[in-house]
């Protein structure tokens, strides 16, 4: 029991984390479907740190440096979707699905290479461990294993609610999102919004992706990516009605889905029913398609998001 | 300076387009506290005007001086910061946003980083009382009517302390009452001080608030004139150049043969749940006017959506020309001989952003002479087919046949509307306020065109919200109130005020077909 609590709360912080940065980009106008390879490489610069920096720098500097390193690593990488959408008004759909087939294969073949010049040409593997120090990241209440991860988490949904609705920011962020044209006639500069909007998503996106590979296990191999997380993030935001409230009970939810095929071993009649285990591994993905065929008619999304904005047009 | 201090003025201001000069040595004074209008047809450059005043264009030639010193204004920041707000025609507002989220949207005072809504509402509500501005600051911008959403525009402008006010032709969108209230508040923002500009060419309403007005014609200045000495018809012939008939010059109807025969129809709302329509008979035959006249919302548009086949009806028949079509596909009753000049141009009417000629054919295309057998369309043939449309019906555009659709002027647009549905050569026409927005010049040219229509034998259904309109174009009228038709008259023998009472409900015929 404290097990299905504690993966449902890690893969939750998961969701919420990528869910929200979404949603900073959707409400400022741009659709972000890049998200499941910004979560990649993101991963990629929290397992760097992990790897390199020696246990001996203490679980404060070791989260805070993993924290900081995956989410300048998804910032930067999100720079592209926000060149490509804001400044060359391209399809924002296109841009992201190209990033995310850039980011796994990008990771993969840095990944491989660093390996094979480490050990001169015997290990080929795009794995990357963190054994020694993924404890440090973990604090042991009773049985319960409590990850530092989910208080960052539940930070972020503070601050993404408040920048959102109760500061100037988020008004205006939200402003561009449903009407460019406004904005712009008071003086609000919707390039600028926009950049921030994607920005602040890669930044949680990247975060959430050093969050994912770092719940329950410690190695990663980076060809798998995340396995669909950051699509399934697309679904708790929509599901979310693009609020971060409402994003976090969401992804409770599919939090506790994608936990239930972690260890639904451990419940004696979930056993004996005899389902197969993938029949458990499916079933984020089945509710979200489930979930999001009955409220998505009904969940409004930001008006203009996925428009590019052109000054001149009427 | 021996006159009294302007406060903008605006001098022999010169702004070029590519084969066009939209402004040509244009002077506008406005004084302190006046109520200025700016009149001219379709065309006449009144927008870009505003839009160098605004700083969206900036113009080749000229000065635009405030309280006498010149400034330079080079976007609507700057405008801004001048003390120049402006009512866009399409409003500027946030749907999802309360009335005073987007009051105080790009102007916000924050403490700590957080925004200070209780300060700024008392702002707004201060602001409100003082002139007159009803609205709910709590209130979603989607849920409140036009009227409260141009308060809330006009609120924007005073919350940021603007002295010089543009009112983009903001009675368009309104009902009577809302153009009335807007007009007395007009009148209290000027008894406060504040300076108005006011664009628009309805005369009626010129002439009932403005002092003085400058009139605009393609692209020249035709003159400023005092309110006081002027009148509606000296005002449309500066705007026009000619004298404008206001009366609709019309023979008597010939009805003939029934075309149109609407039985039982009722139509649900996608409003509320009750039917919008509700058992509505009536016919209209060939060679006669039938207008439906009624406060806006009381079920014109979906009686037309529901004969037209933009919506399904929930019973009831349509039959045109002796067949039924209540259920037809719409291309049917358009191969028929429906055509439908839609109230909404934008939605219904035009493919925004295809070219002119592509939007000429939209209903023709899969005709021989417009496609050929290998399903290839015929380019040839659709440029002399809409180079003919757009010199008989004088559509103006950039680039003729070529010209993207948004791109032209509203009056144009729906010239270009007409073109394509008239020269269908329909059994029937249906017009659903076709003058809507229009100038005197262009809604003279429509109404020469309707009546055109029925003096060749065709069946009119017009639908309109203008009284002047139902009284002088119709043959017939038919009142439409809460979804109900509650009486028919005779234009000839009824009265403005008759038809009034019928309109708000409180006349009610006890009609058996």
């Amino acid at each position: 029991m404290t097990l299905l609590i504690q993966y449902t709360l890690i893969f939750a912080s998961v969701l919420m984390l990528v869910a929200l940065g979404g949603c900073f980009a959707e409400r400022s106008g741009v659709i972000n479907i890049g998200l499941e390879g910004i979560m990649v490489i993101g991963a990629l610069g929290g397992a760097l740190v992990l790897k390199f920096l020696p246990a001996s720098v203490g679980a404060p500097v070791m989260v805070l440096a993993t924290v900081v390193v995956s989410a300048l690593f998804g910032l930067i990488f999100s720079l592209l979707l926000a060149v490509a959408a804001i400044n060359f008004k391209a399809d924002q759909t296109i841009t992201g699905t190209a990033m995310n087939m850039l980011a796994t294969a990008a990771a993969t073949v840095a990944v491989k290479a660093m390996n094979t010049a480490a050990s001169g040409g015997n290990d080929v593997s795009s794995d990357i461990a963190y054994t020694h120090t993924k404890d440090l990241l973990l604090v042991r209440i009773g049985g319960f294993e409590f990850n530092w991860f989910m208080v960052v988490a539940v930070l972020c949904l503070i601050a993404a609610y408040v920048a959102l609705y109760k500061t100037r920011f988020g008004l205006r962020l939200r402003a561009c999102g449903e009407h460019p044209q406004a904005a712009d006639s008071v003086g609000i500069n919707v390039y600028k919004m926009r950049y921030a909007g994607v920005l602040i998503s890669g930044l949680l996106g990247g975060l959430g992706g050093i969050v994912y590979i770092t719940a329950g296990v410690s190695v990663w191999k980076f060809e798998n990516g995340v396995a669909g997380f950051g699509f399934l993030a697309l679904a708790v935001m929509i599901f979310g009605a693009w609020h971060p409230l409402k994003i976090a009970l969401a992804a409770l939810l599919f939090g506790f889905c994608r936990a239930l095929g972690n260890v639904y071993s451990g419940f004696g009649f979930l056993l004996a029913m005899n389902i197969p285990s993938v029949v458990y591994n499916m079933l984020p993905y089945i509710i979200s398609l489930i979930v999001l065929a009955f409220t998505s008619k009904k969940s409004r999304a930001p008006k203009a998001e996925g428009i590019p904005y052109d000054k001149g047009s009427r | 300076m021996q006159e009294a201090p302007y406060a903008i003025e605006m001098v022999n201001v010169t702004k070029r387009f590519p084969g066009i000069i939209a402004n040509d040595h244009v002077t506008l004074q406005l004084k302190k506290g006046e109520i200025h209008a700016l009149l001219g047809e379709n065309g006449a450059g009144k927008s870009t005007l505003m839009s160098v005043l605004f700083g969206l264009y900036q113009a080749e030639e000229g000065i635009i001086k405030k309280d006498g010193v010149e400034v330079k204004i080079n976007n609507p920041n700057d405008a801004n910061a001048l003390g120049i707000g402006m009512v866009h025609q399409h409003f500027k507002l946030v749907e999802c946003f309360s009335v005073l989220d987007n009051i105080i949207l790009g102007d916000e005072d924050t403490k700590h980083g957080f925004l200070q809504r209780t300060q700024a509402r008392e702002k707004v509500m201060a602001l409100s009382e003082k002139y007159g501005l009803r609205v709910n600051p709590d209130a979603m911008i989607e849920d409140i009517s036009v009227g409260m959403q141009q308060r809330t525009e006009i609120l924007k402008m005073l919350y940021r302390d603007n002295e010089i006010l543009i009112f983009d032709e903001p009675t368009a969108v309104l009902t009577p009452q809302e153009i009335e209230e807007l007009l007395q508040i007009m009148r209290n923002l000027a008894a406060e001080g504040k300076s108005i500009l006011f664009i628009s060419h309805k005369l009626n309403e010129i002439m009932s608030v403005a002092d003085r007005c400058t009139v605009l014609r393609k692209g020249k200045y035709i003159g400023t004139v005092s309110i006081a000495d002027t009148n509606k018809a000296e005002l449309s012939r500066m705007m026009v150049g000619r004298d404008v008939e206001f009366a609709v010059q019309k023979g008597e109807a010939h009805p003939a043969e029934v075309v149109l025969d609407v039985k039982d129809l009722t139509v649900p709302s996608k409003v509320h749940r009750n039917n919008a329509v509700k058992n509505v008979s009536f016919q209209v035959h060939a060679g006669e006017i039938v207008c439906i006249a009624g406060i806006d919302g009381n079920g014109q548009s979906e009686l037309v959506y529901g004969i037209s086949g933009l919506e399904s009806v929930s019973g009831g028949t349509v039959t045109m020309c002796g067949q039924d079509i209540t259920n037809a596909p719409i291309r049917r009753r358009s191969v028929l001989g429906m055509s439908h000049i839609p109230e909404d141009r934008h939605k219904h009417g035009l493919v925004l952003d295809y070219t002119l000629e592509d939007n000429m054919i939209l209903q023709r295309y899969f005709e021989p002479e417009f496609t050929n057998k290998l399903g290839f369309l015929r380019r040839k043939n659709i440029r002399s087919y809409a180079e003919r449309l757009i010199d008989q019906y004088d559509v103006r555009s950039g680039q003729g046949p070529v010209t993207v659709a948004r791109s032209m002027s509203g009056g144009n647009q729906q010239k270009a509307i007409i073109a394509r549905e008239i020269d269908k050569n329909p059994q029937l026409l249906i017009a659903v306020q076709p003058t809507r927005g229009l100038d005197v010049g262009a809604i003279e040219y429509i109404h020469r065109q309707i009546v055109a229509q029925r003096d060749a034998g065709k069946a009119v259904l017009l639908v309109s919200l203008e009284l002047d309109e139902v009284m002088t174009v119709s043959d017939r009228i038919l009142v439409m109130y809460e979804g109900e038709i509650v009486g028919e008259l005779d234009p000839k023998k009824t009265t403005v005020e008759e038809l009034g009472l019928y309109m708000a409900g409180a006349k009610k015929e006890a009609k058996g077909q």
